[in-house]
């Protein structure tokens, strides 16, 4: 059986720097920052206003639309009301802005379990939809759209992403070690909604504790499977999972759910179970606060809404003597370059990386014309043509990125920009000439109308 | 000998090919108003589509057809709207001669760096990477969309702000639509009443980021004296129409974000 898909890259790794460190709770003490559009789709619309007592767990934001979920509070306090603050994609966005009075009064007693075996399905994702789940692998996409494909019988494999593949992130690694059974019990639920279908967990062979762990709390259960797979970024990309697991490629136009696949990271699998079983909306999740410029890396489990900088101070702030040179929220090659760290965090982060060097930067220095070696062809995983995509952008060609190079099937891994000799910033080019492209495609369909 | 034939064979397939070509020609002969061709001529020919038409060759077409405006070339101005004018018979008033000119003041000096952008240097590339590089959102990001689009070079990047020269800007709007930040605006040449700033948000948090920003005071509309500056969403702007460039908004704004008409 196959255990990848054709290209990858393997950057150094540097899981070593926080992956033996255990979940911690973090707990905030400074003001509690909620922005409305913590996942893609419309932003929610506010359901509190100035002056309001709330509890954690209870709603702050209500989903508008179909494609959009709640935002839940992860404070008790009182709502300071709703502003204009900056976040994390360097623009000022409507926040609710929660006074934290570090009681934590839940609003529910999370802590007891219900029996949800006679739940039917549309219980079990009204359930994800209350709780305000996104995917928390990195896009956001509200779960309970992913749980309604339009044709339930269709699905083949449900397959539970735990294979971590960006450097440096090893907070999933420690939640499958400790939260192994509630992760495979996350899957069985998940299961229920699709009645042909059979349940995959990945994990990369470089975490064997969290292998172990997920093969003894799966060890009976027939619909589920543990898989090992090799050890390579983009191995947690969405279509590199598909391409192994089901064998089939599919275009960009397309959704998993088209060729019968649905992927939950496995941090969505236990928020699933947290809310089926104990009620528990989405208000906390894993994070690795790691880098060569932090004194203490660690995984930690953080509450939406905590300012990221807090988060730094109370684990013991930056290494005596360094300068802080690039911060970057998630890894180093998916991650979002951050200007400040005076922003919340959203659901769907899951790491903080600190760098005293910037890659970027260094590589800008060395830059140089493409020398036509032809790397970034063997490494992307959608087996474009990164050298020549990147040609008919400086030509001016788009139609020839769209139509005869595919540009836009590119998943933006940045595999290609990694293994350039040249270091030329090939990810950035395609991501913004895609956004170019993706926007006149709207204007033209609006125009239409 | 041999050259003789030669030569032979070489005249009789040029008169067959040169008969066949003028017969061809002949065939599908398509006739085109001679007026149209003075248009085209007229028309500068830098093809930069300002007008909204594919370029020159199209632009001809239309005004040639009515479909367009004959004085709707901003580049070519008044000079050009008259020979057209000339070419087709009738008396074309010139269209108000427009120049860009960047809604943002906030030079190095007045707003702080937050933080340092390395990447493709290009804005929109900047702003899709979620990183300021100055503080203020809404400003001026500097590194030169706006330049690279503009066919005249009548854009330059100083202090990371992009300047317009008037004197070289010829009203095309190439750079208005290449702002990521929308900053870039026309406005009638002859007027130099202008507001420098699009921040939207409160004074307060303006200040905060840029010692030259709009604070949306109202002070200026108060002033006014034909109504023609209104403050809305915390920002002032200008009706040319009613404008009667007195001067007296720039001198009352206490950020002085509003330029001064050239004859104060």
């Amino acid at each position: 059986m196959r255990d990848t898909f054709r290209g990858g890259v393997h950057p150094a790794e540097h899981k070593e720097l926080s992956r033996e460190q255990p979940l911690r709770d973090f707990l905030p003490e400074g003001e509690m920052v909620f922005p409305l559009s913590m996942h893609i789709g419309k932003p929610s619309k506010p359901v509190v206003k100035k002056g309001d007592q709330v509890l954690v767990g209870q709603r702050l934001a209500e989903a508008d639309g179909f494609v959009s979920a709640h935002v839940i509070s992860s404070c008790s306090g009182k709502v300071k009301g709703v502003e204009k603050r900056l976040t994390l994609m360097g623009t000022m966005a409507d926040c609710v802005v929660v006074d934290n009075d570090r009681q934590f009064t839940p609003a529910a007693d999370y802590t007891v379990k219900a029996d949800v075996k006679d739940l039917s399905g549309d219980e079990i994702i009204s359930r994800v939809q209350e709780a305000g789940i996104v995917g928390l692998g990195g896009a956001g996409f509200p779960t309970h759209v992913k749980l309604k494909p339009k044709d339930p019988a269709a699905i083949r494999y449900v397959i539970g992403n735990g294979c971590e593949c960006e450097p440096y992130l090893t907070c999933n690694d420690q939640l499958m070690r400790t939260r192994a059974e509630a992760i495979v019990e996350g899957m069985e639920i998940s299961l229920r909604l699709f009645p042909n279908a059979e349940g995959v967990i990945c994990v990369e062979r470089n975490k064997p504790e969290a292998i172990a762990a997920l093969k003894k709390a799966a060890s009976g259960k027939a619909k589920i499977a543990v898989r090992e797979l090799a050890t390579k970024y983009p191995q947690g990309g969405e279509r590199s999972l598909i391409r192994v697991i089901a064998g089939v490629d599919f275009p960009l136009a397309k959704l998993p759910a088209d060729v019968g696949c649905i992927v939950e990271n496995v941090g969505t699998l236990f928020a699933i179970q947290r809310a089926v079983c104990y009620g528990e909306p989405l208000y906390s999740h894993v994070l690795t606060l790691t880098g060569d410029a932090v004194k203490n890396p660690g995984n930690y489990v953080v509450r939406d809404g905590t300012i990221f900088s807090e988060l730094l101070t109370a684990s013991g702030g930056l290494k005596e003597g360094v300068t802080l040179k690039k911060a970057m929220c998630g890894g180093p090659m998916m991650g979002i370059a951050m200007s400040s760290l005076d922003v919340p965090i959203q659901k769907q982060n899951n790491g903080l990386t600190l760098l005293c060097e910037d890659a970027v930067e260094i590589a800008e220095g060395q830059m140089t014309a493409c020398l036509h070696c032809g790397r970034c062809t063997t490494v992307c995983p959608m087996g474009l043509m990164p050298q020549m995509m990147a040609d008919s952008i400086t030509d001016g060609d788009l139609k020839r990125f769209e139509t005869k190079l595919y540009g836009l099937e590119c998943i933006q891994c940045g595999s290609c920009t990694y293994i350039c000799p040249a270091k030329r910033p090939l990810m950035q080019l395609f991501k913004q000439t895609k956004t170019q492209i993706m926007a006149r495609k709207r204007a033209e369909a609006g125009g239409k109308k | 000998m041999q050259i003789i034939i030669t030569t032979l064979v070489i005249l009789v397939i040029g008169f067959i090919v040169g008969y066949a070509l003028v017969l061809t020609d002949k065939k599908f002969h398509v006739d085109t108003d001679e007026r149209e061709q003075a248009i085209r001529d007229a028309l500068p020919g830098n093809n930069c589509g300002a007008c909204g038409q594919a370029g020159c060759d199209a632009m001809a077409a239309a005004m040639f057809k009515g479909e367009a405006p004959l004085n709707g070339c901003p580049v070519g101005g008044a000079s050009v709207a008259q020979m057209i004018g000339q070419i087709m018979g009738v008396d074309v008033e010139a269209a108000v001669p427009k120049a860009a000119f960047v809604r943002c003041s906030g030079c190095r000096e007045v707003t702080r760096d937050q933080g340092r952008y390395v990447g493709i240097m290009d804005c929109r590339a900047a702003v899709q990477a979620g990183l300021n590089v100055t503080s203020c959102v809404f400003g001026c990001i500097g590194l030169g969309s706006c330049q690279k689009a503009c066919p005249h070079d009548a854009i330059v990047i100083q202090e990371g702000l992009a300047h317009i020269l008037p004197q070289k800007c010829v009203g095309c709007g190439l750079c208005v639509k290449t702002c990521p930040r929308a900053l870039i605006e026309l406005k009638p040449r002859d007027r130099q009443v202008a507001v420098r700033c699009m921040s939207h948000d409160r004074g307060p948090l303006v200040k905060k980021v840029c010692t030259a920003g709009c604070i949306g005071c109202g002070l200026c509309e108060k002033v006014c004296e034909s109504g023609a500056i209104k403050v809305e969403g915390n920002v002032a702007s200008v009706n040319y129409e009613l404008c009667t460039q007195c001067g007296k908004c720039a001198e009352k704004c206490p950020s002085k974000v509003i330029t001064l008409p050239r004859s104060a």
